[in-house]
């Protein structure tokens, strides 16, 4: 994480205009910024910002020059007589969002990255990887993990190889799995779906919706790690580029 | 006890929808069944003589009526109940009367606030006012507005301040003697907040008293010299002050000093800004006044109902006023002189190490917002918040409602003021969400959680905690019969044991409870109402 920002200020300290110049930008500024683009963003201009013919904004190549301070302003305003709708951000959180765009070109700069083949990783997936066991895409296998089937939309490629090598890293707050103990012993592990003072709603393993009574439970709580494999060792770099290649292309239902 | 308070309601039903007078208003705990002011009683302290609903029957409550808001606001007026006729408001600023034993609808007035209303935190309002046949509402668009109890008709509407300058109210009126007083809200848009008192036959203005001392006024030099800051710097009023007949003074908590979180603009303590001014009720005249967070930088605004008491203090019988900050520390006060007596922290507290003798907070350095941000416990919504604390008499303990556990990192952000816009100059960031959230919570307790917590006074030592698992902006009801009740965003209303803080009973209401439940009797039955998402609730012992 570290390293990124580190990366961001030696590619673009002189890119990063006055504005960025004024700010001193943490990691997690960053990557709130990253979170404000993938909630408000992504569904117009893509995970990696270059969905609309001619703008790429993970690679800093618009219709015309701008300074930070011009994207500023279009992320706040809009482009009136366009679908580009204005946000309601202040001019800090509208700036984190520019630092994101300069760190994603940033990222995007590795040497040495291999390209992968979707349909070798499809088949990855299924076989080797057992990504099923655990995962679901577009209403096939288990629901313990994630849904996948949006996963391409949400997230880029660098992070899908991230959730892949190093599960522990960053596990989503709604991601997390929850583990109750009953007073006689028996274990749940499952999705919290919902609490209270008095009670939990979790999806168990078996895909049962449980209401459970925190009165009849001795122990309760948020797993602390990921119960997914890292496929460090599993997964040569290739089958990995593959993997990254066909969650990249995983955008949602196929509509007739 | 029981048999007196059972005398009444046969005196009160005989008495059939007599006047509200203010001698009524004054007594209004002579007259248990009814619920005549927003706290139920001028002193603030929701607790209700009323005692037939109990620890050992609470377990038999059972739903009576639902009456559902036509409206998705957050729903926190608490209603009056006058001789067996509730009055409550449907967000924004529909009155509504209902039978209280039945919850049918007698009749609606509909109010349109001004396209210009722009409230920062929700379209919403906390309850009416009534005096003889007249039922007082604030509006969301600065106006204050008299109506028929009778049928809902119009009798004066009358604009209060500005609201394309960003002035809002929210308040339930206070009613004290012939007069009406509310205070304004807007301190994110930079107003200059007051409190004003209308006289309650023709909605003239009696008095007004500015939060923020204009220039020549003592406390003006609490603002930067050659600066307009105190035009803008704030101090609004968001809930109900309570009144003292003995001393005539009326205490109302102010707001936080605007902008929120950019103290740059406004060196100096900025008063009348989270403090708690005591003011004459005829003249509105300022007789003292305590400041609870000086030099805001956190948006803790003084935005809670003081809670008045007498009770012995050291060894003399003193005239106090409680009062659970937003800020994070727990205050008793000498009500007839602004005299500190005690300050200490109900939750985690990183701002200041305590408050010294003379009553002032002692900073912790390094605590102010910056650009990268500052981590400080309480968060932003603080410690606790408008929704009403209870004291009982009979206990002895100050019940809060609690965020435990809670902290923000706080980022400064340059503000400059123009009319009508936001002006905060700065960006709260904190896993719990600020207003009311979706119902799912799959957040951790370390995020922070609800919590009921009852508290000493002659202490400020906590003595038990019922804890929520998300945070709460319930307020807390008592009754005589140390029945206790209260709820929060987990969607339930229960009842407690006030003594032990043991769950009696609970009822899943669907929906956050962002209100102060109340109790009234009719024909001696005892209810106890609350409203919930956006529906009204009231309950009894089954028969
Ligand atoms: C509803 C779809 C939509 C959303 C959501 C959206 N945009 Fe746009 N955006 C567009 C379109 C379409 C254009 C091209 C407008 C035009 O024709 O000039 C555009 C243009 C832009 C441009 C100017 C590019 C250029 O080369 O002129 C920037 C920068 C930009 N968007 C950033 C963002 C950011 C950052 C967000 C999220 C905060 C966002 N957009 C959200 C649709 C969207
Ligand atoms: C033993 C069960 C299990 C297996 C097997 C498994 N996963 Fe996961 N995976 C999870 C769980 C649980 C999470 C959520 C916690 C986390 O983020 O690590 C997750 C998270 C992810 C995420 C991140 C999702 C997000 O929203 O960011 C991706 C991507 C992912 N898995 C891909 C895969 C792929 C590809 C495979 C097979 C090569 C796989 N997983 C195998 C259980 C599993």
């Amino acid at each position: 994480m570290w390293r990124k920002l580190f990366v961001l200020v030696l590619a673009h300290g002189f890119a990063l205009g006055s504005l960025l110049a004024q700010h001193s930008y943490t990691p997690a500024d960053v990557e709130d910024g990253g979170r404000l683009f993938r909630t408000n963003c992504t569904n117009c201009h893509g995970p990696n910002g270059d969905a609309i013919p001619t703008i790429d904004l993970g690679r800093g190549r618009f219709r015309q020059v701008y300074s930070d301070t011009d994207l500023v302003r279009i992320i706040r305003n809009g482009i009136p007589g366009t679908p580009m709708p204005a946000n309601n951000f202040d001019e800090f959180r509208a700036t984190t969002i520019v630092a994101y765009l300069r760190s994603m070109a940033a990222d995007e700069a590795r040497p040495g990255a291999l390209a992968g083949d979707a349909t070798r990783g499809k088949a990855l997936f299924a076989g080797k990887g057992e990504c099923f066991t655990c995962h679901r895409v577009k209403g096939t296998g288990s629901r313990s993990g994630p849904d996948l089937t949006e996963i391409g939309a949400m997230r880029r490629g660098t992070e899908l190889e991230r959730a892949m090598l190093d599960p522990d890293a960053e596990v989503l707050a709604g991601n997390r799995a929850f583990r109750a103990v009953a007073t006689d012993g028996t274990e749940i592990i499952g999705t919290l779906l919902n609490q209270d003072a008095f009670s939990v709603q979790l999806l168990d393993s078996k895909d049962r919706l449980r209401y459970l009574q925190k009165s009849d439970l001795r122990e309760q709580g948020y797993v602390a790690k990921s119960p997914m494999p890292a496929y460090r060792d599993k997964f040569n770099a290739q089958e990995l580029a593959d993997v990254v290649s066909y969650l990249s292309n995983l955008k949602g239902l196929d509509l007739p | 006890m029981i048999t007196r308070a059972l005398f009444l309601f046969v005196l009160s039903a005989l008495a059939v929808q007599a006047e509200v007078t203010s001698e009524r208003l004054l007594g209004a705990r002579q007259e248990p069944q009814n619920w005549l002011t927003y706290s139920g009683d001028y002193n603030g302290q929701r607790h209700s003589p009323l005692s037939a609903i109990t620890p050992e029957n609470a377990k038999n409550l059972e739903l009576q009526w639902v009456f559902q808001a036509r409206s998705l606001e957050k729903f926190e007026a608490t209603p009056l109940v006058v001789d067996g006729i509730m009055y409550t408001v449907q967000a924004p600023n529909d009155i509504v009367a209902i039978d209280a034993v039945t919850g049918r609808v007698f009749w609606i007035y509909q109010y349109r606030p001004s396209p210009a209303a722009r409230p920062c935190c929700g379209r919403v309002n906390r309850g009416v006012a009534i005096l003889g046949d007249t039922l007082y509402m604030a509006t969301i668009d600065a106006h204050l507005i008299a109506i028929d109890t009778k049928n809902g008709g119009l009798i004066w509407n009358i604009p209060v301040a500005s609201p394309e300058a960003g002035y809002a109210l929210t308040v339930s009126p206070l009613v004290i003697k012939d007069k009406v007083v509310v205070g304004t809200a807007g301190g994110e848009y930079g107003i200059r907040g007051f409190i004003a008192a209308y006289d309650a036959k023709t909605g003239k203005e009696a008095w007004r008293f500015y939060t923020i001392p204009g220039p020549g006024e003592p406390g003006h030099e609490t603002w930067p010299a050659d600066s307009d800051a105190w035009k803008h710097g704030g101090a609004s009023i968001w809930t109900t002050g309570s009144y003292d007949p003995e001393t005539n003074l009326t205490y109302w908590g102010i707001g936080n000093p605007g902008p929120d979180w950019n103290g740059d603009v406004r060196l100096g303590d900025n008063l009348y800004s989270d403090s708690v001014v005591a003011l004459d009720a005829d003249t509105g005249k300022l007789k003292w006044h305590y400041q609870f967070t000086p030099h805001d930088d956190f948006d803790y605004d003084s935005t809670q109902v003081p809670v008045l008491a007498d009770m012995e203090w050291k060894g003399r019988m003193r005239k106090v006023m409680m009062f659970a900050n937003r800020n994070g520390f727990f205050y008793v006060l000498d009500r007839t002189n602004g005299q500190f007596l005690l300050g200490k922290p109900f939750v985690e507290v990183t701002w200041a190490s305590g408050i010294d003798e003379t009553g002032r907070p002692v900073k912790i350095a390094g605590t102010a917002p910056t650009r990268d941000g500052v981590l400080v416990y309480p968060g932003v919504q603080g410690g606790t918040n408008w929704y009403s604390p209870s004291y009982s008499p009979r206990t002895g303990l100050f019940y809060i409602p609690t965020w435990a556990n809670y902290s923000t990192v706080f980022i400064k952000t340059p503000v400059k003021y123009e009319e009508g816009k936001s002006f905060t100059g700065g960006m709260p960031r904190s896993t719990v969400p600020s207003l009311r959230a979706a119902q799912v919570n799959n957040r951790k307790e370390e995020e922070g959680y609800g919590a009921v917590r009852a508290v000493d006074p002659k202490t400020g030592e906590r003595k038990w905690e019922f804890k929520m698992s998300d945070v709460t902006d319930g307020g807390i009801l008592t009754t005589a019969s140390d029945v206790l009740f209260s709820g929060g965003r987990d969607g339930y209303f229960f009842a407690l044991d006030a003594r032990t803080g043991a769950l009696l009973w609970k009822a899943n209401v669907g929906g956050p409870i962002a209100s102060g439940p109340m109790t009234f009797a009719v024909d001696g039955r005892q209810y106890v109402s609350v409203s919930a998402g956006s529906a009204l609730f009231t309950y009894a012992v089954r028969k």
